[in-house]
C-alpha cells in the first residue's frame, strides 16, 4: 500500500462512516465530529499524550523483538508495528479484568499495542519472543505476539486465521447471560475475512432477539502475506458485510488514533447500552511486512501513524520534539534491560511437554495409563 | 427401562439442575424437536442454532472460556469434519496456554452405521477423535452408561467428546438409572413430547440421582478365559451376543471388554485380560487403516508379546470412502456377526 493509498483510505473511511450506518441520525453527528481534524479537542490533552506515549512504547517493543530475531535469539517474529493508532485505544477503553463481568479480547498476532495499553510488562512479550520458561502466555510454547493473559481476559491468540471470530461468540453469550454490560472484542486481518468463521461471527452475533454484545473489528492493512487486497474482494468495504446483517458498522482511519479512539468509545458505549453488536473496519499500515519470514524490514511507503501523530501533537504544542525523543529513549532502555533479563532466564525443560495435556496433569502420557 | 435417547435427556436434565449446565445447543436441539434423536427434548436450556457446525463448536469454546458449562451437539458426526481444526484448538488450548485456560465443554454427536443411513449418516469418528489431543473421548453402549458417562463428561474440566451410537438410541438397557420410574410407559408419558402440538407441553422430570462412570474405565461385560474381545458402542452389544452364543453352542469362553472410553483408555483392564487369555480380537466400525484398535494392538504386542498365544486381530470398517445404502454394501463394509464369530474361532484354533 502506498502512502497516497493510505491517505485515500482515510478519506474513504470518513465517507463510509457518514453514509451507511444503521442508526444514522445519532451517529452522523458524531462521525462528523470525529472526521474533523480538530477532533483532538474531544479528547483531554493528557489522554492524547498518553496515547502517543503508549504507541511509542509498543513500537519500541516490536522493534526490539525484531532485533532479537535478527540477533538469532528467536526463531520467528510476527507483530503489529504500524497498527498502534488503532490498537492502543482498544486497550485503553476495554473494561479490564477476569471473567465475564469484564470485556473479553479475542485478538490476533498484531495486537501488542492493545496489550501495552492494558499494562502488559514489556518483559512478558520478550519472554514469549525468546521462548523462556517464564513466558506467562505460553511458557515458551508459542510464537511472538501469541499472547494469553486470563487476568485481563486476553483469550489465547492462535495461529489459525479467523477462529477467534467464532470463539468470541461464546464469551459474548456468557456475558449477555450475566447482564453486566461487558462485551467481547474481536480483531483480525482483512484477508482472513474470507474464512467461514468471519461469516459465522456475523450470523450468530446478529440473530434477531439474540443479538450478542460484541465489537467485531477488522484491521485492514491491505495485505494477506504477499497477496494484495485488490483482486480478492468484491465488496466495496468489508464493513458492508456487517451491514447486510443489520449490524451497525463503520470504517475508520486506523492510522489516526483520535478518530480510532472516538469511534471505539462510541461503539463500545453503544454495545454496552443496547447489548447489540457493532462493527468497525479500521484501515491501517503494515510497516515491517508480514513477519520475519519476509525479512521484517521497514517498508517506508506506508503512513507511519506515530510519525503523523507526533507531528500533530507537536504542532498543537502538546509535546515538544524533545519530549518525544525522551519517550523513545526511555522505552528503548526499558526494552534493552528487559531483553537482558529475559536472556538470563530459564528455558522450558524437555520433560515439560507432558504438562497441561489435561487439567491437573492427569493422563498426559498414554504409556502411564 | 429408558432407551439411550431418554437416558441422555435425563442426564442433561440432572446436569441443568445439579452441575450448572447452562446451555445445550445444536441444530434442531431445542423446541419443538429436541434433536433428531430427541435426546435434548424438553430441556430448560436447549436451543436451536444456525446450521453452522463451526459456529457451534466455536460457541462452545467461548462459553467454556468464560467459565460456563455447556453441551454442544453436532447433528451427525458425518458433519463434524469441517470443525476438526477447532476441535484441535479446543484440545490444545490448555497446553498452548501453559495450563492457563481450561475448556470444560462437552460435544456430543451420533456416530456409526446400522440404520441404513447411506454415505453421510453412517460415518464413525472414534478413531479420528483418538488423534485429537487434549480431548477425552467416550462412547457408551447402554443407556445407564450413557447417563453415567455424560454426567462425568459435563463435570470434567477438559473438553469431552461424547459419541452416541445412533443405532442404539432407541435400544433399552436392563438396568434402571437411579430415580428412574420402573415402568417404561410412565417414563415415556412423563418425558417424551407428544405427537402434534407441543407448544404447551412440559416434561415431568423424574427425580433422577447422580451416577458416575469414571472416564477412562472400561467394563467387563462377559467374563471368560480363552480370548479377550474388546469393543465399544454398537458392536459391544454384538460382542456380548457372540460371547453368549459361543459359550452355549461351542463351549468357548470369551471375555468381553466394553472399553467405554476411547481416550484415556483402560489399559489395565485390557492388559490383565489379555495376560490371562493370551488371545485378542478388537472390533469397531471406524475404518481399518490407522484404526484406534491398531494402537491397542501395538501396545499389546509391546507389553505382552511373550504372553500371546495367537496373533492379535482387528476387525473394523473396510477402508473404502463410504458406506453404501444397499444392505449388501453396508453389510460388506461394517463388521458383521458372522465374520467376528469366525475370527474368534480362528484365533482360538491358532497354535503358537
Ligand atoms: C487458517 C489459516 N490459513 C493460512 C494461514 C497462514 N497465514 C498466516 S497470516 C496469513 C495472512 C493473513 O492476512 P490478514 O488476515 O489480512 O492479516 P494480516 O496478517 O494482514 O494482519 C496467512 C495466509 C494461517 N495462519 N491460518
Ligand atoms: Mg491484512
Amino acid at each position: 500500500m502506498s502512502y497516497s493509498k493510505s491517505m485515500s483510505a482515510k478519506s474513504d473511511g470518513k465517507k463510509k462512516g457518514l453514509v451507511k450506518i444503521a442508526n444514522k441520525k445519532q451517529v452522523q453527528t458524531k462521525s462528523k465530529d470525529t472526521a474533523k481534524s480538530d477532533s483532538l479537542a474531544q479528547i483531554p490533552d493528557k489522554t492524547l499524550i498518553q496515547i502517543l506515549d503508549l504507541m511509542i512504547k509498543s513500537r519500541v517493543l516490536e522493534e526490539r523483538l525484531i532485533k532479537i530475531y535478527r540477533a538469532g535469539e528467536s526463531y520467528f517474529w510476527i507483530g503489529g508495528p504500524g497498527e498502534e493508532a488503532w490498537g492502543v485505544p482498544i486497550g485503553m477503553l476495554a473494561r479490564k479484568g477476569e471473567g465475564p463481568k469484564y470485556d473479553f479480547l479475542h485478538l490476533h498476532y498484531r495486537c501488542t499495542p492493545t496489550l501495552i495499553a492494558m499494562g502488559m510488562d514489556m518483559k512478558d512479550s520478550i519472554r514469549l519472543m525468546m521462548n523462556r520458561v517464564t513466558d506467562p502466555s505460553t511458557g515458551g510454547r508459542n510464537f511472538s505476539n501469541h499472547y494469553c493473559f486470563p487476568k485481563m481476559n486476553i483469550a489465547p491468540v492462535t495461529s489459525p486465521i479467523e477462529v477467534q471470530y467464532g470463539i468470541a461468540l461464546g464469551t459474548a453469550h456468557a456475558q449477555k447471560r450475566l447482564g453486566d454490560n461487558a462485551i467481547s472484542i474481536v480483531t483480525g486481518g482483512d484477508a482472513g475475512t474470507a474464512e467461514g468463521d468471519f461469516a459465522s461471527c456475523l450470523i450468530w452475533a446478529s440473530r434477531k432477539g439474540n443479538e450478542l454484545p460484541m465489537l467485531i473489528t477488522v484491521q485492514n492493512n491491505y495485505w494477506g502475506i504477499s497477496t494484495s487486497y485488490e483482486g480478492q474482494h468484491g465488496e466495496s468495504a468489508i464493513a458492508d458485510r456487517a451491514r447486510g446483517f443489520n449490524i451497525r458498522a463503520r470504517v475508520v482511519n486506523g492510522n489516526d488514533p483520535v478518530e480510532s479512539y472516538i469511534a471505539l468509545k462510541e461503539e463500545m458505549d453503544y454495545i454496552r447500552r443496547t447489548g447489540k453488536p457493532s462493527f468497525i473496519e479500521s484501515k491501517v499500515s503494515r510497516l515491517y511486512g508480514h513477519s520475519s519470514a519476509s525479512g521484517a524490514n521497514f517498508v517506508g511507503n506506508e503512513e507511519d501513524c506515530i510519525k503523523s501523530f507526533s507531528e500533530k501533537l507537536i504542532s498543537r504544542k502538546l509535546v515538544t520534539e524533545k519530549d518525544i525523543k525522551r519517550m523513545w529513549e526511555t522505552y528503548e532502555a526499558e526494552a534493552l534491560k528487559a531483553t537482558e533479563d529475559a536472556r538470563a532466564e530459564g528455558v522450558p525443560a524437555a520433560e515439560s511437554i507432558w504438562d497441561h495435556v489435561y487439567a491437573n496433569n492427569e493422563n498426559s502420557d498414554w504409556r502411564k495409563f | 427401562m429408558a432407551n439411550m435417547a431418554q437416558a441422555i435427556r435425563l442426564a442433561l436434565h440432572y446436569s441443568e439442575k445439579n452441575l450448572q449446565l447452562k446451555d445445550v445447543f445444536g441444530q434442531d436441539a431445542g423446541a419443538p424437536l429436541g434433536g433428531v434423536f430427541t435426546a435434548t427434548q424438553g430441556l430448560k436450556t436447549s436451543w436451536n442454532t444456525p446450521l453452522d457446525e463451526r459456529g457451534i463448536i466455536s460457541m462452545a469454546m467461548g462459553i467454556a472460556m468464560a467459565g460456563d458449562r455447556c453441551v454442544a451437539e453436532i447433528q451427525f458426526c458425518d458433519y463434524i469434519f469441517n470443525t476438526i481444526d477447532l476441535l484441535k484448538i479446543a484440545g490444545n488450548t490448555l497446553w498452548c496456554t501453559n495450563g492457563q485456560y481450561q475448556l470444560p465443554m462437552t460435544v456430543m454427536t451420533p456416530v456409526g452405521a446400522g440404520i441404513r443411513g447411506s454415505v453421510y449418516h453412517s460415518h464413525s469418528f472414534d478413531s479420528w477423535a483418538s488423534r485429537i489431543q487434549g480431548w477425552k473421548v467416550v462412547m457408551p453402549s447402554t443407556p445407564l452408561d450413557a447417563y453415567g458417562l455424560l454426567l462425568s463428561a459435563i463435570k470434567d474440566p477438559n473438553p469431552v467428546l461424547f459419541l452416541k451410537p445412533k443405532a442404539l438410541m432407541r435400544v433399552r438397557g436392563d438396568e434402571l438409572i437411579p430415580g428412574e420410574p420402573a415402568d417404561e410407559k410412565e417414563l415415556k408419558a412423563r418425558i417424551d413430547a407428544p405427537i402434534g402440538d407441543r407448544s404447551k407441553w412440559k416434561p415431568e422430570w423424574p427425580g433422577v440421582q447422580d451416577y458416575w462412570i469414571e472416564i477412562g474405565k472400561g467394563k467387563i461385560t462377559r467374563h471368560g478365559e480363552q480370548i479377550t474381545l474388546v469393543s465399544w458402542g454398537r458392536h459391544l452389544l454384538l460382542a456380548n451376543e457372540i460371547a453368549d452364543e459361543l459359550k452355549q453352542h461351542d463351549g468357548i469362553s470369551v471375555e468381553v471388554i466394553d472399553l467405554r472410553s476411547i481416550y484415556p483408555y483402560d489399559w489395565e483392564m485390557i492388559k490383565s485380560s489379555v495376560a490371562k487369555t493370551g488371545r485378542l480380537l478388537i472390533v469397531n466400525e471406524d475404518t481399518e487403516v490407522t484404526n484406534f484398535g491398531e494402537h491397542l494392538i501395538y501396545r499389546v504386542v509391546q507389553e505382552l508379546f511373550y504372553e500371546l498365544l495367537a496373533r492379535p486381530r482387528l476387525i473394523a470398517g473396510k477402508n473404502v470412502p463410504g458406506i453404501g445404502l444397499h444392505p449388501n454394501l453396508e453389510d460388506a463394509t461394517v463388521p458383521q456377526k458372522s465374520e467376528i464369530k469366525s475370527a474368534i474361532l480362528e484365533i482360538i484354533r491358532e497354535v503358537p
